[in-house]
């Protein structure tokens, strides 16, 4: 679970980039974080992972409470969080199989193990062919799945994904977050910053819309709001069933074209 | 053992600032050595000569037998002698040419009579030197006296100096190749910048992305000692023969095997350490 209480985040330059923001996300969710550029989605990313720490308010992760988090402890937290940044943050003079074992060597896994999860991991994403290439050989959708498998590959409970389909064409985006929906079918919790708005439509998940760095809205899947009107997202067992006929849909429209 | 995989790539893949740091640390461990020469040579000559309390007298030309029979008995009547040793002009003939066997130049000058007759006297003890010397030199058919006592301070004022001036010496190189390394490796720090801040960010620890630095500044230290030790080694054992001869019969040479092990497990053991000190210098400075 993720709690933000009144967390609020004022940079040095005196700009806010998050006031007063509150929010409950709760294990296993698919959440889409949606607002402008500049709006504050990536601060809150920030936040989660303390790679910032709020000028105000509590922030609890999986039940620790990040903003009184010790240095020594943030190795740990930050092996339970899988990052896909904005700017994918790859290691260009590394392969895409040294990218995706980097974590597992970080977490101090044994070679072998680490060499089995990493192989596990890049036939998930459909990156094995590519195994051997570095970063520059590779396409934006590519990459992508690079920085998703390596985003996996401790097994996270949550992934955070910082507009992960951002310079992607249609078809990339849209195999990019079904990507994410198997990942979160399989019980973790995903958090998607993006500006996609026919994907925020068609997966029919929860949506919180921020805006200058307060949350203007925070939209249920339509089941799961009629059930609950709290700050609750969509249970795991309704999910796949939702996913795949949106992705269904979207192929069918596809196939169309 | 995988920081050590770390290691061996930062270093194939940056090889003029790996060059520049091993260069260094050779130097620094080169210098090491000859000085561990010179300081363990001079106390073994020094070591030789206190080891053998001699006197050596030289006679007159015409001081008569019966003269150095009677000075002989006055010496061991002191009761300090231990041994005395009459060389003829004619034995002093036969050391200067077995001394000097190789070159019949030398040989071709000399003859019986340019060279004195002498008296070796060892005394028991290191103190009576004095003594005795004073005897020899008041005596009529006596021409001069050296005794190892002079030879000794000589030697020992010279090796105190060598040992200063080489300490100085090693003080200044080790700190100049920790500054040097620190640089080189700091610098390596800042080209990974951005590599260590994604480390961070996917939850490494401080000490994941430290060990392959520090371990980076022990090997161009272990790398160094070990050229710096084998260029000084196969110097001296080169040179073995030369010195031998221009040491005369002082048991100097050849170096022991075991001398020179440890003198390279010393190395080893300070190329850590300047290793270890200098990456921790960078990483303190670079990787706050």
């Amino acid at each position: 679970m993720i709690l933000l209480n009144n967390v609020s985040k004022k940079f040095g330059t005196g700009t806010f980039a998050l006031s007063d923001v509150s929010l409950v996300i709760k294990r296993g969710e698919f959440v889409f974080l949606v607002g402008p550029t500049g709006s504050g989605k990536t601060t809150i990313f920030r936040l989660i992972i303390k790679d910032l720490s709020p000028t105000t308010g509590d922030i609890v992760v999986n039940n620790l409470e990040i903003s009184k988090l010790p240095k020594n402890k943030l190795s740990a937290l930050r092996k339970k969080i899988g990052v896909i940044f904005q700017d994918l943050k790859l290691l260009i003079d590394r392969t895409v199989f040294e990218n995706v074992y980097l974590p597992l060597d970080v977490a101090g896994i044994k070679d072998q193990e680490a060499v089995n999860t990493t192989n596990d991991i890049l036939s998930r994403v459909g990156l094995t062919e590519h195994k051997e290439k570095f970063p520059l050989q590779l396409s934006g959708g590519e990459l992508q799945r690079v920085a998703i498998a390596r985003a996996l590959a401790l097994n996270p409970e949550i992934i955070l994904a910082d507009e992960p389909t951002g310079n992607l064409d249609d078809k990339t985006s849209w195999e990019i977050v079904k990507l994410l929906s198997d990942i979160n079918s399989h019980g973790t919790t995903v958090i998607m910053a993006t500006h996609n708005t026919e994907i925020v439509k068609n997966m029919g998940k929860r949506v919180i819309r921020i805006e200058k760095g307060k949350i203007i809205k925070d939209e249920k899947p339509k089941e799961e709001g009629q059930q609950n009107a709290s700050h609750q997202g969509q249970s795991p067992e309704t999910k796949p069933q939702e996913q795949d006929k949106n992705l269904n849909k979207h192929k069918e429209e596809e196939q169309k074209k | 053992m995988k920081f050590l995989k770390t290691t061996t790539r930062n270093v194939r893949r940056s090889p003029y600032q790996a060059l520049a740091a091993i260069l260094i640390m050779t130097l620094t461990f080169l210098v090491i050595s000859f000085f561990a020469f010179l300081v363990v040579g001079s106390s073994q000559v020094i070591n030789y000569f206190e080891s053998k309390p001699q006197v050596t007298a030289f006679f007159k030309d015409d001081a008569k037998q019966s003269d150095i029979t009677a000075l002989k008995s006055q010496l061991m009547n002191t009761g300090k002698i231990s041994s005395i040793k009459f060389v003829s002009k004619d034995d002093a003939l036969n050391i200067y040419r077995q001394q000097n066997k190789n070159d019949p130049l030398l040989l071709d000058l000399v003859t019986a009579d340019v060279l004195p007759a002498s008296f070796e006297i060892s005394t028991v003890r290191l103190e009576d030197l004095g003594s005795i010397s004073d005897m020899l030199k008041k005596s009529a058919i006596v021409s001069d006296v050296i005794y190892q006592q002079d030879v000794v301070s000589t030697l020992t004022a010279w090796t105190d100096a060598i040992r200063q001036i080489g300490l100085g010496l090693i003080a200044l190189l080790s700190l100049v190749s920790i500054f040097i390394m620190a640089t080189i490796i700091g610098m390596k720090i800042s080209q990974k910048k951005e590599d260590i801040e994604i480390m961070r960010l996917i939850g490494a620890t401080a000490w994941y992305i430290r060990l392959p630095f520090i371990t980076e500044g022990v090997f161009y230290g272990l790398v160094g000692a070990a050229i710096g030790w084998l260029i000084a080694t196969s110097s001296l054992l080169w040179a073995t023969p030369f010195l031998e001869s221009f040491l005369k019969g002082i048991p100097v040479l050849p170096a022991s095997t075991e001398g020179l092990l440890l003198l390279l497990g010393t190395e080893v053991l300070l190329a850590i350490i300047l290793g270890i000190i200098s990456s921790f210098i960078a990483v303190l400075r670079y990787l706050k």
